[in-house]
């Protein structure tokens, strides 16, 4: 079975309390990708105040894998969506690279979205009217570059996740594991600073999922910031860093040196 | 880029729904329509009202006395009537005062006409002709020209040679496969010798301006058209240039007032007519037609783009996703505000260049069957392009900016 001589690291560095914890409103060293300073996202059920998250402290640094756990309903994806600039906390902090997103508007935010992040989702979310190729190009249209060049860094980003083949087929002509991939093209071909994923392999058998993890995997060695919503205990351990909610906060941190198989050599911690 | 998709999305959705498109561009199609044919049925009957019938029928510059009007297109009162017929006629008498009284550069005529048989020996029993008795330049204010022979000389005007200038349909008719200069025709019994013969003036309202004959006034064949022989139907003045209209008129008409005896304050009991009096029925109607032109568009464009809106509205929400996937990848408001705006102004632009076609269409059947000379003008196809794309921005306006409103999250749920 799997070596238990990793190392684990702790828990939460002082650095990384120190990020989340100064004073609000100090813009946290360049060295955090993600600080999220107190978020909390609540919603107005018709009088019923719903609290999806109620108070999330995280820092992630460049580089690191990180995955995120929880059960049902613990707000993984309201995180995501936050952190994915998709949606604003209604308190809190979030600094992205140094900069305080959370009070941000609609428009500098479709920016942010368009430059900094990648987003994968669980069901894809392509455009079914359009080839593989004109989905991953749909971002550098946004962001104003010319056919020519898209095309280009489209193609390239296709190949990055091996589909080159299929560019110019439509979603319904490929199959989940290649659609997905299609998507992971679109999120990385901005060079975003990081890649979010919620439950990307959640709509996958296994050994489709085993493939897109490993393509996961390979973009983390070289070096992407990802981080990632997942259900099961053996797609998180392709992870760093697992990061669990509960109940709209966080409620454990763990870290590892090494990647391991054996969901048992995760080391649980409380939360600093 | 953005622009180019969204214009090629909206094509494709026209394509892969055919009949869906046909009733969303049907309003803006029959606004547009009839705008096309409306105008250009009023801009052909105007150029053929303005150009061809009235100068055919009066000239430029020029306006003709007569003892009351004889292009009469609008209502006339009965009381009016009852006072025409009770006016003194014009008598060749009155010719030399009037032309004297004008400046030395003006040109006159005098005409005379009625419809009678005229025969020959060439063909059958005798035919119906207009016949005109003239003197002076009455060719020349008509822009008539002489195909054939020649015009008649001052001798032939001044002795009232039995001479005649005939139209085209004449020559078809009395002179069949023949040469008409030289030989003769009748009228009241007295032959007249061809001289020349018109170009076509072609018809308007079924009624041929080529069924003519042309003698000097003072040939015998004038005693024949009126009651009373030295009777003028008319006399023409034509002047160099529409400045010297009123002036000329004007002494035209004091001459005429004082040779009938008429008081300060009595009515004139003569006409003056001028191609814009005979105008005035068509600019009344004209302005019926250009109401219509207005109003059939309009209904069919608010029509139009009501449906359109409605379209959109739906598109948005069947694309509700779409959007949450497109705002998710980075694209702002105006992003898909100018993709919905887009994509409504080509659909509708669509149905206006449907609407062009079929408006040209109508107006070529219309010249075909009528004999208006319907003819589409360009600026009414170009209004009808930018009408197009017009209602398709504002109907889609309000869809397009509830598509930019969208929240991405909630957009991305949607199933
Ligand atoms: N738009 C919304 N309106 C109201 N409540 C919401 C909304 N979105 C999420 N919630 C609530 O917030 C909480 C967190 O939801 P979230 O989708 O983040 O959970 P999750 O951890 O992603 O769950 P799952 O693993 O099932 O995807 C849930 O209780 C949910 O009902
Ligand atoms: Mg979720």
């Amino acid at each position: 079975m799997s070596d238990t001589t990793h190392a684990e690291a702790p828990l939460s560095t002082t650095a990384e309390r120190q990020a989340v914890t100064s004073q609000a409103g100090v813009t946290p060293s360049r060295d955090w990708v993600i600080v999220t300073r107190g978020i909390k996202r609540e919603y107005d059920m018709g009088g019923e105040i719903v609290r999806a998250l109620r108070g999330v402290d995280v820092a992630i640094r460049r580089n690191e894998y990180v995955a995120i756990m929880g059960p049902s309903g613990s707000g993984k994806s309201t995180l995501m969506n936050i952190v994915g600039c998709l949606d604003t906390p209604t308190d809190g902090e979030y600094w992205l690279n140094g900069t305080l997103v959370s009070s941000m508007k609609d428009d500098e935010l479709a920016r942010i979205r368009n430059k900094e992040i990648g987003f994968v989702f669980q069901t894809f979310n392509l455009l079914p009217r359009a080839t593989a190729l004109h989905n991953v190009e749909l971002p550098l249209v946004y962001a104003g570059m010319s056919a020519k060049q898209r095309r280009e860094t489209a193609a390239y980003a296709l190949e990055r996740v091996q589909l080159t083949s299929r560019m110019h087929h439509k979603p319904n002509e490929l199959s989940g594991g290649q659609r997905q991939r299609v998507a992971i093209a679109r999120a990385l071909v901005n060079n975003p600073s990081i890649l979010l994923a919620d439950e990307p392999t959640g709509n996958l058998d296994s050994t489709t999922s085993s493939e897109i993890m490993k393509v996961f995997e390979e973009l983390a060695e070289q070096g992407q910031t990802v981080i990632m919503v997942t259900h099961e205990a053996d797609i998180a351990a392709h992870a760093r860093r697992v990061v669990a909610l509960h109940d709209g906060q966080v409620s454990s941190d763990t870290r590892r040196e090494r990647f391991v198989n054996d969901n048992s050599h995760i080391i649980e911690a409380k939360k600093g | 880029m953005l622009f180019f998709e969204s214009i090629r999305l909206a094509l494709n959705t026209i394509r892969a729904q055919k009949l869906k498109s046909f009733f969303t561009l049907l309003g803006v199609c029959i606004g547009v329509m009839f705008l096309i044919a409306v105008v250009s049925i009023v801009e052909g009957m105007g150029r053929y009202m303005e150009q061809d019938l009235i100068g055919k029928l009066i000239g430029v510059n020029s306006f003709e006395l007569r003892h009351r009007p004889n292009i009469n297109m609008g209502d006339v009162d009965p009381s009016v009537w009852e006072s025409y017929r009770r006016r003194p006629r014009l008598y060749h008498d009155d010719v030399a005062p009037v032309v004297e009284a004008l400046p030395a550069d003006t040109r006159w005529a005098v005409v005379s006409d009625n419809n009678l048989p005229v025969s020959s020996r060439y063909s059958g029993g005798p035919r119906n002709a207009q016949i005109s008795a003239i003197e002076g330049d009455f060719f020349a204010i008509r822009k008539f020209v002489v195909a054939e022979g020649r015009e008649f000389t001052p001798q032939e005007l001044e002795m009232g040679t039995p001479v005649v200038i005939i139209g085209p349909d004449i020559e078809k008719r009395l002179f069949p496969g023949l040469n008409p200069i030289g030989r003769e025709l009748r009228m009241g019994g007295l032959p007249y010798t061809v001289v020349g013969v018109l170009e076509t003036q072609g018809s308007a309202f079924g009624l041929s301006f080529d069924n003519q004959v042309f003698a000097p006034w003072q040939a015998p064949v004038h005693r024949l058209l009126n009651r009373v022989p030295t009777i003028v139907d008319a006399i023409i003045v034509q002047v160099p240039s529409a400045s010297q209209m009123t002036e000329a008129q004007e002494r035209v008409r004091q001459v005429m007032r004082t040779r009938h005896k008429l008081r300060p304050g009595q009515p004139d009991n003569f006409s003056l007519q001028t191609s814009e009096s005979a105008l005035e029925f068509w600019n009344k109607l004209k302005r019926y037609l250009v109401l219509a032109g207005i109003a059939l568009p309009a209904i069919g464009l608010v029509v139009g783009a009501i449906v359109i809106m409605n379209i959109m509205l739906v598109a948005v929400a069947e694309r509700t996703r779409e959007i949450g996937i497109r705002k998710a990848l980075g694209a702002r408001r105006v992003d898909i505000l100018s993709q919905f705006l887009v994509e409504s102004a080509t659909l509708s632009t669509v149905g206006a260049a449907v609407g062009i076609a079929l408006g040209v269409g109508m107006a070529e059947v219309i010249a075909a069957l009528t004999p208006l000379p319907a003819s589409v003008a360009p600026w009414s196809v170009v209004v009808g392009v930018g009408l197009g794309a017009g209602v398709g921005i504002i109907s889609g306006v309000y869809p397009a900016s509830r598509a930019s409103l969208l929240d991405p999250i909630a957009a991305l749920r949607q199933e």
